[in-house]
């Protein structure tokens, strides 16, 4: 049992609370599990790698050229990772805006994950860089290039990583054990979330918008001016179906610190984001097919890009649409959970197919990702997993808050999070 | 800027004696666009109107290519890698025109031998220096940037290896040192210190055959409308550059259509940075309008939820009532 859920306990000393998070860096579970005996030799061979990477030039563990300047880093990490961790401000718009406490419980979970992604996946923007040292050059203001889609997504991704931690923190002061500072952190919690949102909202268009001028190079049956709104639009069910299948994931993993309440409000929550998948995902393949109309496209559907294109558009749009209608109404769940990963891979599909696949689709030689590229990839996304599950199995995510919080939250009424309560 | 206009090769160009000295160095680009456009105009008539007209700004730095008269010996490529500092190209093996060459980060300019209805016609690739270039608005850090003379240079100490500036530029001109620890970005840069210093760019220095001409772009376009009114037989009555992607600083004259010189005829009119123009103006907006919005919805669901709590515990019946 964790001492701080007391809350008669006094203050720590700042000495204490160094030797604290020394002891919780420690590891809690057994060493060799299938997940630690994959992970562990994918992350030290990406470490290699990227030595070798900074050291010979990109050229040396990639198979980009300059036909493809952008492969899977851009095209998969940075991407579609970013797609997938919109259910983080979809999760605070439900619960902090509209108030819906029914979603409550899963909020910090989500957030959590969502703060992760954007450090590792919009980190591994980093990787890409071939002068990363100048990364700053945009940020402390030498050069803004303020007529560029990049800079701005770049500014969003690092304001958006802010607001995020500011809604994930009062965890952390939960965990130290830091009252007051839990206190200050709380009220910033609306603010963080508005900002958050509309961030998000304009980064994840904004993330299309980055193949505007790209026309000519995308395949017309991808490319359109409606880019941006159909990356904002996908982003929603993108982001809404990793919560349901990390959901179930996450309920078999951490099913010892899940509280009661957690588990019972379970059920309830997936049926609510399947109704929002269903919804979005018709938007999406409504304003899909009024854009082949709009652009009169309709021929290219003959072409093997075009067989290619309706794969996407009805194998992982379309069936996924009628998977989760039928799920919901029925209330079966495993059915939700085979419509939310069939999401996934369209959205994989999709943002592939603009940076990558359908990318130059007239170029003699293709660009495929080389196996190191892959390997970085896996291992930016095992260590985001070490990363997340360390923080779930230490700080009160999924747990319930300690008592000094939840008295906290019951003499004043706070706008922000509210700690998952003990009963169910 | 007091330095004469550099000779050109193949025709007395009115642009060195209009001059602005006044030229403000902001000039924004819009406004400069139409200036351009009326500059064209008036220079259809003669130099003098024109004078006038620019005096918003100069025009950019150009050169014409005439295709007509290009005899492919390469000499350009030798002065380029000369110039900048390249591997030096090798003029004695044909074997080159075996393959269609591209440009190349150790290689700013190719010259390739196309078969076209009018038999063997060569053409010389480079940057395009676009007067609306895609990849300097891409530039996040403004490494890629245009100078006022016209060049589209590269900046080192800003650059930081993103290579958007690849995937935006509609001829795939910026070319990306995969193979080193500190790579750069490498394209024709016209030459932009020679020029500064009053001399031609290297390629247009040593064309024997007089196929390159260098000077500012509205008298360069007034010489190529020239040629074509004067040659009808030989040109296409058609310049690319002129208008395509909102024109371009390097501008070709051809005897037969100019996809079967290899160029991208389907790029469309409109200034690449158009195509982003519209959702960077949302921005601003939305930055503004929907936190606002944002607080607004949550206030009032508060007011609901709120009042809905405060009265729930004390009597059912004044659920009725939480709405109002």
């Amino acid at each position: 049992m964790n001492p701080m859920r007391d809350p008669a306990r006094p203050r720590r000393a700042p000495g204490q609370l160094l030797r604290f998070v020394a002891s919780e860096l420690k590891p809690r579970r057994p060493y060799f599990t299938l997940f630690n005996v994959i992970s562990v030799p994918v992350i030290l061979l990406t470490v290699v790698l990227l030595v070798i990477r900074f050291t010979y030039g990109l050229g040396s563990i990639t198979n980009l050229s300059q036909e493809y300047p952008w492969g899977l880093w851009i095209g998969f990490d940075v991407i579609t990772g970013v797609a997938f961790a919109g259910g983080a401000y979809i999760l605070t718009f439900l619960v902090y805006i509209l108030r819906l406490e029914k979603y409550h419980p899963i909020v910090r979970i989500t957030v959590l994950n969502g703060f992760l992604a954007y450090v590792f996946y919009a980190g591994a923007l980093l990787l890409d860089l071939g002068r990363p040292w100048n990364v700053i050059n945009p940020i402390i203001g030498n050069s803004f290039g303020v007529s560029s889609v990049l800079f701005l997504v770049a500014w969003h991704f690092l304001l958006y990583m802010t607001a995020a931690f500011l809604e994930f923190a009062p965890a952390v002061a939960e965990w130290l054990g830091l009252r007051r500072v839990r206190r200050v952190l709380n009220t910033l919690t609306l603010g963080a979330v508005i900002f958050g949102i509309t961030l998000s909202l304009l980064h994840q268009s904004g993330l299309g918008a980055l193949y505007l001028m790209a026309k000519g190079k995308v395949h017309p049956l991808w490319y359109s001016e409606f880019i941006p709104i159909l990356f904002f639009v996908s982003s929603i069910f993108a982001g809404l179906s990793l919560v349901i299948v990390e959901g179930t994931i996450s309920r078999r993993v951490f099913r010892t610190r899940m509280s009661r309440e957690h588990h019972a409000s379970h059920d309830d929550i997936v049926l609510g984001l399947g109704r929002i998948c269903a919804g979005t995902l018709f938007v999406y393949l409504a304003l899909k097919v009024l854009e082949i109309l709009h652009g009169r496209e309709v021929h290219l559907l003959a072409t093997p890009m075009g067989a290619w294109y309706l794969l996407e558009v009805v194998g992982f749009v379309a069936v996924p649409l009628v998977l989760y209608t039928i799920g919901v109404r029925r209330r079966a769940f495993r059915i939700i959970t085979v419509a939310a990963v069939l999401a996934l891979v369209g959205i994989v599909l999709n943002r592939l197919n603009v940076s990558v696949i359908a990318f130059k689709w007239y170029e003699a030689v293709r660009y495929v990702p080389s196996w190191q590229e892959v390997m970085v990839t896996l291992g930016v996304v095992f260590s985001e997993i070490w990363v997340f599950r360390w923080i779930v199995n230490r700080m009160p995510v999924v747990s319930p808050a300690p008592a000094w919080a939840e008295a906290q939250d019951t003499r004043r009424p706070v706008l922000g999070y509210r700690g998952v309560s003990r009963e169910a | 800027m007091t330095d004469e206009s550099p000779d050109t090769r193949s025709a007395v160009l009115p642009s060195g004696a209009g001059k602005s000295e006044t030229a403000p160095a902001g000039i924004d680009r819009r406004g400069f666009l139409k200036c351009l456009g009326v500059a064209g105009a008036a220079l259809m008539v003669g130099p003098a109107p024109a004078r006038a007209a620019t005096t918003g700004g100069e025009e950019p730095y150009g050169v014409l290519v005439d295709t007509t008269r290009c005899v492919g010996c390469r000499a350009c490529e030798a002065a380029c890698a000369e110039a900048n500092g390249l591997p030096t190209a090798e003029l004695d093996d044909d074997h080159v025109y075996d393959t269609r060459r591209l440009t190349s980060e150790k290689q700013w300019t190719v010259v390739n031998r196309y078969a076209t209805d009018r038999g063997e016609v060569f053409a010389k690739k480079q940057c395009m220096h676009c007067v609306h270039p895609a990849c300097s608005s891409a530039c996040l850090t403004r490494a890629m940037y245009k100078t006022p003379d016209g060049p589209v240079v590269w900046r080192e100490n800003k650059c930081m290896g993103c290579r958007f500036c690849m995937v935006s530029c509609p001829f795939d001109v910026p070319k990306f040192e995969y193979a080193s620890a500190v790579p750069r970005i490498q394209k024709c840069k016209l030459c932009a210190e020679r020029v500064r210093a009053g001399k031609l760019p290297a390629c247009v220095e040593v064309c024997p055959a007089g196929a390159l001409t260098f000077g500012r772009r509205n008298a360069l376009l007034v010489e190529a409308h020239r040629r074509i009114a004067d040659q009808p037989d030989l040109y296409i009555p058609q310049i690319y550059g002129e208008q395509d992607v909102g024109g371009t600083s390097w501008m070709y004259l051809a005897s037969v259509p100019f996809e079967q010189l290899g160029f991208r005829t389907d790029l469309g009119t409109t200034p690449y940075p158009d195509l982003t123009k519209e959702f960077l103006y949302g921005v601003p907006v939305a930055l503004l309008t929907v936190p606002a919005f944002l607080l607004a919805v949550s206030t009032a669901v508060r007011g609901a939820t709120e009042a809905k709590a405060h009265e729930v515990p004390h009597e059912s019946d004044a659920r009725s009532s939480a709405s109002a």
